[in-house]
């Protein structure tokens, strides 16, 4: 019964749980019902995983009204990929979010941020699984409100600014997203995305339809954080509590890129997308110019969360970088990447919060001599780093070999040039903190008074993400497996 | 082409692009917010509009009647609408913790306040 209404469950759960934690008004209550409820989700995400992978894609209907008509959560290999993605990251930041969150938040903000993260989470759950275009814009909202307010929680008044900023740029994304889809309905006249895909080829070269392929390029590209549309990002990522960047970091702009593949590859189809309007030749571009420049800006950076949120945005330019191939392998790097980088950027972002939790700043020359002081912490912090440069036996390198892999055979060699520049930059930014924390004395008066190391709490899911990222480095059945899968699916070479 | 005929699409570009500027434009806080809402309900105009039937009457059955406008683009807008609203009373929040940390809702203020923090 429950197997049979996995897709419901997957949204209904957290969606029901986030106004039940405001209801318990103590921190505590409200932080333990989140944390079953994100575990809840992690479960229903595998066992959804697993029915896909056994038994090919999935259709439920919403209230048992049949699709197109009525609202149909459509779950296959790309989707069921990233909702694991989102709740794994969901479960692992919500332990980590209890001391966190006690000591960056005052006690009254609590039970009102365990309801926004709920909702952040059903929203981008909502997102990911749903099979109706309109309805993918709702969720996205949803999603998106509550990271504004998740956001503006940060104890920098800048959170303030950066939020309202965010709130304005996010709500141009999600309006040019729902004129896309007007356009569409125009059009068609269905919202649902399997029958939009049977439609639109009829009514391929009408001007409504074009123009509603450009609002929909320039709407997720908005929400991804892609090059010159990614300055929400760093401000966004800098000032928000520490569990929040984590979690938006692997999360928020991963749903945006499923947006991005979902229409572009099912929707539209990748033969109009990319053979007849050459949507590629706009999206590469933008990715080499966003893996140079944030590359380069993030070595510029003294906090150390701007400089890991402009890295964000160039390992974004890396998964766009791949999907703008829009080759088997090319695709496959780019969503294994989706995976891997969730992995490493939370594992970051996750220690860079134990620190502030300690010694109450992320500048680089506050983090000098914490390599002896909070050995544990900062050891995970290099290993994340590792991982994100790509050295070998980490997650980070599956994603830059395949990314290599596919440029090369396309004949791109200027491209896999790109993709190792990139990772040269990360060496030198990654060098910056590790030198910081290894090598530089610790500043007067603070070597006696040892800093304590962060609290097992905040420690385990830390190592938990940095781990998975060293695991699935050495070991990428899954994730290289299901990624292939997802790929040879939106390619339309099988199911 | 019939430009007069189409002209529910005129009113919708020309209240996009007004919001639009008046986002990117204004200077005031609370003047990107309306300038959003502006923006927002350019694209309600576009649905709701496209949902009418010519000779339909309202989605209501009833004796005699055969045709009817399209229900549907106004059960979306009804959606959009809630979004909107959400937007702007978030913003709104938002703007009023601004001024209490600032003190001003003018963005070049704000901007020197925070270099010279």
């Amino acid at each position: 019964m429950i197997l049979a209404h996995l897709p419901a469950l997957q949204i209904v759960v957290p969606l029901i749980a986030a106004p039940a934690c405001l209801l318990l008004r103590r921190g505590t209550a409200a932080w333990f019902l989140a944390l079953l409820v994100a575990w809840a989700a992690l479960i229903l995400s595998v066992l959804l995983l697993r029915q896909v992978l056994a038994g090919g894609p999935i259709s439920y209907e919403l209230g048992d009204w049949a699709a197109p008509w009525g609202i149909e959560y459509r779950v296959d290999a790309v989707n069921a990929f990233v909702l694991l993605i989102v709740a794994a990251v969901g479960a692992v930041v919500l332990p980590y979010a209890r001391t966190s969150v006690a000591h960056e938040l005052p006690e009254s903000q609590h039970a009102a941020f365990y309801t926004a993260l709920l909702l952040c989470l059903a929203g981008l759950l909502g997102v990911t699984i749903t099979g109706d275009a309109f309805n993918l814009f709702v969720f996205l909202e949803i999603s998106s409100l509550s990271s504004y307010v998740l956001i503006a929680l940060g104890r920098d008044p800048r959170a303030l600014t950066a939020a309202f900023q965010y709130l304005i740029l996010g709500t141009l994304g999600a309006t040019f997203i729902v004129i896309g889809v007007g356009m569409l309905y125009m059009a068609t006249g269905t919202l649902n995305m399997m029958d939009l895909a049977e439609r639109i080829p009829p009514v391929s070269d009408s001007r409504t339809v074009l123009v509603a392929f450009a609002f929909l390029a320039v709407g997720a590209s908005l929400k991804l954080a892609l090059f010159p549309l990614h300055l929400w990002l760093p401000n966004a990522y800098a000032y928000a509590p520490s569990a929040v960047t984590a979690f938006l970091a692997a999360t928020a702009t991963k749903v945006s890129v499923y947006i991005l593949l979902r229409f572009f590859f099912t929707v539209f189809g990748a033969g109009y997308s990319f053979d007849l309007l050459t949507l590629n030749h706009l999206l590469m571009p933008l990715a080499v110019v966003a893996i140079l420049v944030c590359s380069t800006v993030a070595i510029y950076q003294n906090d150390v969360k701007r400089l890991l949120a402009y890295s964000s945005v160039a390992q974004i330019g890396y998964m766009i970088l791949g999907i703008g191939f829009v080759s088997v392998s090319g695709l496959t790097a780019g969503i294994v990447h989706l995976f891997n980088h969730a992995m490493i950027k939370g594992g970051l972002f996750l220690a860079l919060g134990c620190v502030a939790l300690r010694i109450g700043s992320v500048r680089i020359e506050d983090m000098r001599g914490l390599g002896r002081r909070m050995p544990l912490t900062m050891f995970s912090f290099v290993l994340g780093g590792l991982s994100l440069i790509g050295v070998p036996l980490t997650a980070g390198f599956i994603s830059k070999l395949y990314l290599v892999r596919a440029a090369i055979e396309q004949g791109e060699w200027f491209l896999a040039a790109v993709v190792l520049v990139g990772s040269l930059l990360a060496v030198i930014y990654i060098w910056r903190v590790v030198e910081s924390a290894y090598l530089a004395p610790s500043p007067e008066g603070t070597a006696e008074a040892p800093v304590a190391e962060a609290p097992l709490s905040m420690l385990i899911p830390t190592w938990v993400l940095i781990l998975a990222s060293i695991y699935f480095g050495i070991d990428t059945s899954v994730t290289v497996g299901v990624a292939q899968r997802a790929a040879e699916m939106l390619l339309g070479a099988a199911p | 082409m019939d430009l007069p005929g189409l002209y529910n699409y005129w009113v919708v570009v020309v209240l996009m692009m007004i919001g639009f500027y008046v986002v990117v434009a204004s200077g005031n806080l609370v003047k990107k917010i309306v300038g959003l809402n502006i923006f927002q309900t350019s694209v309600f105009i576009l649905y709701i509009s496209m949902g009418k039937i010519e000779g339909g009457t309202a989605p209501i059955i009833g004796e005699g009647w055969t045709v009817y406008s399209n229900p549907l683009p106004h059960v979306l807008i009804l959606t959009a609408i809630v979004v909107g609203v959400a937007t702007t009373a978030l913003g709104l929040a938002l703007i009023v913790r601004i001024k209490e940390a600032y003190g001003t809702v003018e963005e070049d203020e704000i901007q020197q306040k925070q270099d010279n923090a």
